[in-house]
């Protein structure tokens, strides 16, 4: 039998099979290769997973969808670059589950707002925008103040070990500890003030 | 950097697999579009496209229109001339050398040609001399206006906890070179908390003696016993006479310009709970080139402000 497309068409199986075979090439190129760049798979330097009181910010802030609002994604523009610091890389983001990108900014990026402000100023700012930026349009997170709740931390960390966040035993069995007596507030603070402080302006970025 | 994308990956031989299966696909469009538009056309029953026929329409095997395979072909030849230039196959840079990368370091490198001289002279000239050039005044104010605001505030009196720049009242050192540093290096304010060190009657006593510095004490009879504890405690930052120190950034408390308030039961807070003003350091953020523009806005606005105004709170 001749190999035309009258076979092809003929033959449902064969059908599918060729259909999925043409298809994946695509992301057989695009996509598996990712996989196995090295400036996408390994953090940058000094780039550690999150420690427990910063994991459950990162919790709250995905909880109270503040990526609506705030992109963490500081594009390779001069523009971008002048206001919020060196460009995004990919490295940055190998301990975030998912990442916070976001794709809309209503507020400012937050990949470096790390040590950019004092706590004192996030706790102020928080609890109410216009008390430090007077034509804000943020709402209002005053009732963060209140004790961290939720699935314990130390479970967490032992899922994300398990998807390959390097903590040790016994980081996470002092996991619980390290959030005691702290409040929400505390937690989304401590979370960015160590936002994209890994990488600083002063090096240069080639 | 290197922007070849294929030293970044984990073994080298990705590039090519990502590289031979482009050009294989490639190839094989060419091949499929080829061996569907060579063969003529035929209508004669023998070349029925199998026995298809609905309602008297019959489906041939014939070749595709010229126009649309020429189209397809086009497209295909785009697809080379692309990956000749552009680093699509990842083993080659393309001819073109283009890199996202390399976009924006032009784009840097192409506005820093045309201002890193104009901050190199400002840079050359001390912050005082700055102070008084009305170019590098706009400069530093679109600066201060991008980068200071979040906390000064746009009108640089600050609020609660964000000292006012405008007052002539300085918690660090307000000369030309002290406000440089202060930008530069960041500070930290650290009143610590006296809660588990004072009674609670001590501590409100201590407030009665802050407030009658600055001549505003509501129990006299207070006073004197508040300032026995300020002597022993308070003055070691604050001085014998509450005037301060901008060497330790410990504000003079006889001017009634307040960071966090003056009101009795805000001393009786800042007494018992102490506070941490920080100013974050901005050198490796802007460099020095501009926080020097900075430090000659602010000296010039808090002393053409300060003598319109001599009198202001930065918080009531």
């Amino acid at each position: 039998m001749k190999f035309t497309h009258d076979t092809i068409e003929r033959k449902t199986g064969l059908l599918i099979a060729l259909v999925i075979f043409v298809v994946s090439i695509g992301g057989l190129v695009e996509i598996v290769p990712l996989f196995f760049q090295k400036n996408l798979i390994e953090p940058v330097a000094g780039l550690k997973p999150y420690d427990p009181l910063r994991l459950v910010g990162r919790d709250i802030y995905v909880r109270e969808g503040c990526y609506n609002c705030h992109s963490q994604m500081i594009r390779p523009f001069r523009a971008e670059t002048e206001r919020y610091g060196p460009y995004s890389v990919a490295g940055e983001f190998v301990y975030d589950r998912p990442f916070q990108w976001g794709s809309k900014r209503t507020g400012p990026d937050l990949a470096r707002v790390g040590a950019r402000y004092s706590d004192e100023w996030h706790r102020l700012h928080l609890d109410n925008p216009r008390a430090v930026v007077p034509d804000s349009n943020m709402p209002r997170y005053g009732f963060l103040d209140r004790p961290i709740t939720g699935p314990s931390v130390s479970r967490r960390m032992k899922v994300l070990k398990t998807l390959g966040h390097p903590y040790t035993d016994e980081e996470i069995a002092n996991a619980g500890a390290a959030i005691k007596d702290k409040t929400e507030m505390d937690a989304l603070i401590a979370y960015l003030q160590g936002l994209g402080i890994q990488i600083k302006a002063s090096k240069g970025q080639s | 950097m290197n922007d070849l994308l294929v030293s970044g990956f984990l073994a080298p031989g990705w590039g090519w697999y990502v590289a031979i299966l482009t050009v294989l696909s490639l190839l094989a469009c060419l091949w499929i579009l080829r061996a569907n538009s060579t063969k003529k056309a035929d209508t004669s029953e023998a070349k029925l496209h199998g026995q298809n026929e609905w309602d008297g329409l019959r489906e041939y095997d014939n070749p595709l229109p010229k126009w649309w395979s020429n189209l397809f072909y086009i497209t295909v030849f785009f697809a080379f001339a692309y990956l000749l230039l552009y680093p699509g196959l990842i083993v080659t840079n393309g001819l073109l050398g283009w890199s996202t990368a390399s976009l924006y370091r032009d784009e840097v490198r192409e506005m820093k040609a045309e201002t890193d001289p104009i901050f190199e002279a400002y840079s050359k000239q001390d912050v005082k001399t700055v102070s008084a050039d009305k170019g590098a005044l706009k400069i530093g104010a679109r600066l201060f206006q991008t980068y200071c605001v979040q906390c000064h505030g746009t009108d640089m009196r600050g609020s609660k906890g964000f000292p006012n720049l405008v007052d002539n009242d300085w918690l660090y050192p307000g000369t030309p070179d002290g406000i440089k540093a202060t930008i530069l290096e960041g500070r930290n304010g650290m009143m610590p908390p006296f809660a588990g060190v004072l009674k609670p009657d001590q501590i409100t006593d201590t407030a009665q003696y802050v407030l009658s510095l600055s001549g505003r004490s509501t129990v006299p009879a207070a006073v004197g016993r508040g300032e026995v504890t300020f002597k022993q405690i308070c003055s070691a930052c604050h001085g014998p006479d509450g005037k301060g120190n901008v060497a330790l950034g410990a504000p003079n408390l006889t001017d009634d310009i307040w960071l966090y308030g003056g009101s009795l039961a805000t001393i009786v807070e800042t007494l018992n709970k102490g506070r941490q003003g920080q100013m974050p350091a901005q050198k490796d953020t802007l460099g020095e080139a501009r926080v020097h523009l900075l430090a000659a806005y602010v000296y010039a606005q808090s002393q053409e402000q300060a003598q319109s105004q001599p009198q202001s709170n930065r918080a009531p």
